[in-house]
């Protein structure tokens, strides 16, 4: 059992919640109140939303062998654009103009994702500087677009984006799963998830049995943007309102952790959407428990940083065998054959 | 040959190109700006790039030497960070002597690189990853340490801070201006004229060939995380000396800084080719934008990341064309 490659992400998770189980027996009590579900599970979710949605797309993006530093500057953008639209409405509440607003900012994004695809795929520059670029110069655009101002909105429509509920659930986890669902669904029923691991596998052998690697890698940054793009608007929607500079700060390292605690490869070839949705929950779940167990806030990034330590050195194979090697000095193979030898 | 001749001969070679450029492009901007206001031609201006920048450029230094090997350093910053806020605290709270502070500094630096360097090699863990685990660890600790920005009133510390080294012309550098020049200087030679040098050369280039060569390459990229985070402490005291005072939220988003400083001196972020030489000139470009925009006034500070973003994308398409040719 321990060889499944969810195995030891999803024992972590399961140990925190047993911490916080221990810490505050009322951890996992869920309820229904005014309609809405309530409790320590849900917030979870629903503050982790974000994190899953620009995991999943930063998923597709490293099966190709590739990575999207720029996630969190077009979290910034997209919340910034949609605020900006909105605040200028003369009713901020009318239906028909927060689904512009957000039909704005969700179209940036996807140009956004498609310039890194254009770099990508096309001018062939390394994914990790060619998204730099939109990394540096996009927090400074979304400064450019609040005009350095943070911008409050009131618009009812668009925080149920953040912390609305439909049928007693937050949208947000919704949106997320919704967003989950279709892509696993795509990936996984059609030939597109193995077309994406060859990309990243081996692009020469993709290249040569006929695949056009060049419009895979394309799609998976656009999509990657659109991820990012509804990820900021949910982020937009539960401030309310837009901050330039600290809207989703680290997302892209938080959602590079995820993958990596959910066992895929940054070298591309073998990716897990199950496993990024797991690894973003053990991100959100840490961050809960460190609240729950009543330790500064301050400590959060020291035990974050301990606990991902652990998970990695858990799942690398080199610090695998350099403790089963400590306990048993000669390998049982090797010993099996000098017996043979000698006898 | 005559002179002239010899000059109009010069054709640079290839893998100086993006250097070049680098140096064509500070010329220019310099230029410019003097031609725009009157202030801006005082050597002093240049002078005030090294003094505002010094920290960065030993931080850059040490980035250089991590892409080189084809690796990369995100704990910088939080290693800066971290520099400071020890600084502060061992100075004010513990009542350490100077030397002893710059000491346990400087160790805490390089204790932290070698054990990113050996995550690195040993455990074959991502260069990403655990430069990351780093930068959470060393922010972690600041925050731990302290939440607030203590100011320094060390005598040591203040002289060296406000100590003026006169120029002709004028003008004047600091003492960390000079610390920064013999940083580089030595990088330049460890790289340039040593076995250590040749190594990260050749690890950047392949690894698996430097292996089969037999060139000791598990010290050698040790050595360039533990160099990096040597690196980042000093340039955290640089910045003390700077400042004067030791903030836990300092020095957020260095990395990047340095990364992009490295980048547009020619550097290739995969490895085994650039100069030290281009990093500084890649320092002075980001410092010489920043002053423009300082000196025209009007234009808000986010202009100075977007126009970073834009050089970013000239330097990294003029480095594949040249690659293509």
């Amino acid at each position: 059992m321990t060889k499944h490659r969810l195995f030891w992400p999803v024992s972590a998770l399961l140990a925190l919640l047993l911490v916080d189980l221990i810490a505050k027996p009322s951890f996992f009590k869920v309820e229904v109140r005014d309609g809405h579900l309530y409790g320590s599970l849900i917030d979870i979710l629903r503050l982790g939303a974000p994190l899953i949605l620009v995991g999943i797309g930063m998923t597709l993006v490293v099966a190709t062998r590739g990575i999207d530093l720029s996630v969190g500057s077009v979290v910034a953008i997209s919340g910034a654009l949609a605020c900006l639209h909105l605040s200028g409405l003369p009713d901020q509440d009318a239906v028909g103009g927060t689904v512009v607003a957000v039909g704005m900012a969700l179209g940036l994004c996807l140009a956004l994702g498609a310039w890194n695809g254009f770099l990508v795929s096309v001018l062939g520059i390394q994914p990790i500087i060619a998204t730099l670029i939109l990394m540096v110069a996009g927090r400074g655009i979304a400064q450019l677009i609040t005009d350095g101002q943070i911008i409050t909105i009131t618009s009812g429509p668009f925080r149920a984006l953040g912390s609305g509920y439909l049928f007693l659930v937050p949208v947000s986890i919704l949106i997320a799963l919704a967003v989950f669902g279709l892509s696993s669904l795509l990936v996984r029923k059609s030939a597109l998830g193995l077309l994406l691991e060859a990309v990243g596998g081996n692009p020469e052998a993709g290249r040569l049995s006929g695949l056009r690697s060049g419009r895979l890698t394309w799609l998976v940054y656009v999509f990657g943007g659109l991820c990012a793009g509804i990820a900021g608007l949910m982020i937009a929607a539960n401030t309310p309102g837009a901050d330039a500079n600290h809207a989703g700060l680290w997302i892209e390292l938080d959602a590079i952790l995820a993958l990596t605690i959910g066992g895929t490869k940054l070298t591309g070839g073998r990716f897990s959407l199950g496993g990024t949705v797991i690894g973003a929950l053990l991100i959100q779940t840490l961050t809960t428990t460190v609240y729950t167990l009543g330790i500064p806030d301050t400590a959060t990034l020291l035990v974050k940083a301990l606990v991902v330590l652990l998970v990695c050195l858990v799942q690398s194979p080199a610090f695998r065998d350099r403790v089963r090697r400590r306990r048993r000095p000669v390998p049982a193979t090797e010993s099996a054959r000098a017996v043979e030898v000698s006898a | 040959m005559t002179a002239l001749a010899r000059v109009t001969a010069y054709r640079p070679q290839q893998r100086h190109l993006p250097m070049l450029a680098t140096l064509a492009l500070l010329v220019g901007a310099y230029a410019y700006g003097a031609s725009q206001y009157t202030a801006f031609g005082s050597g002093q201006v240049v002078f005030n790039l090294f003094i505002n920048y010094s920290w960065l450029l030993v931080v850059a230094v040490g980035m250089t030497f991590v892409i080189l090997t084809g690796g990369i350093d995100l704990s910088v910053g939080s290693v800066v960070a971290l520099s400071t806020v020890l600084s502060a605290e061992l100075l004010g709270e513990q009542g350490w002597p100077a030397a002893a502070v710059v000491v346990a500094v400087l160790a805490v630096g390089l204790l932290l690189g070698t054990g990113m360097g050996a995550l690195i090699h040993y455990f074959e863990i991502q260069p990403f990853i655990a430069t990351l685990v780093g930068l959470f660890f060393a922010r972690g600790l600041c925050l731990t340490i302290s939440t607030e920005a203590p100011s320094i009133d060390d005598g040591f510390f203040t002289v060296i801070a406000q100590t003026q080294i006169p120029l002709p012309g004028d003008s004047h550098v600091s003492i960390s201006v000079l610390i920064a020049l013999a940083v580089v200087a030595v990088a330049g030679y460890l790289l340039h004229h040593t076995r250590f040098g040749r190594t990260v050369y050749a690890v950047g280039g392949s690894e698996q060939s430097a292996v089969l060569m037999g060139l000791k390459v598990a010290r050698t990229k040790v050595s360039v995380y533990a160099l990096s985070g040597f690196c980042s402490a000093l340039g955290g005291l640089l910045l003390v000396f700077y400042k004067l005072s030791g903030d836990p939220l300092s020095a957020i988003g260095t990395e990047l800084d340095a990364i992009a400083a490295v980048v547009i001196g020619g550097t290739i972020l995969s490895g085994g080719s650039g100069y030290v030489l281009g990093t500084v000139l890649g320092v002075l470009v980001l410092g010489m934008i920043q002053t423009l925009i300082d000196f025209d006034g009007t234009l808000s500070s986010w202009w100075t990341k977007i126009v970073i973003g834009g050089l970013l994308f000239a330097f990294i398409v003029l480095q594949r064309l040249i690659a293509r040719r």
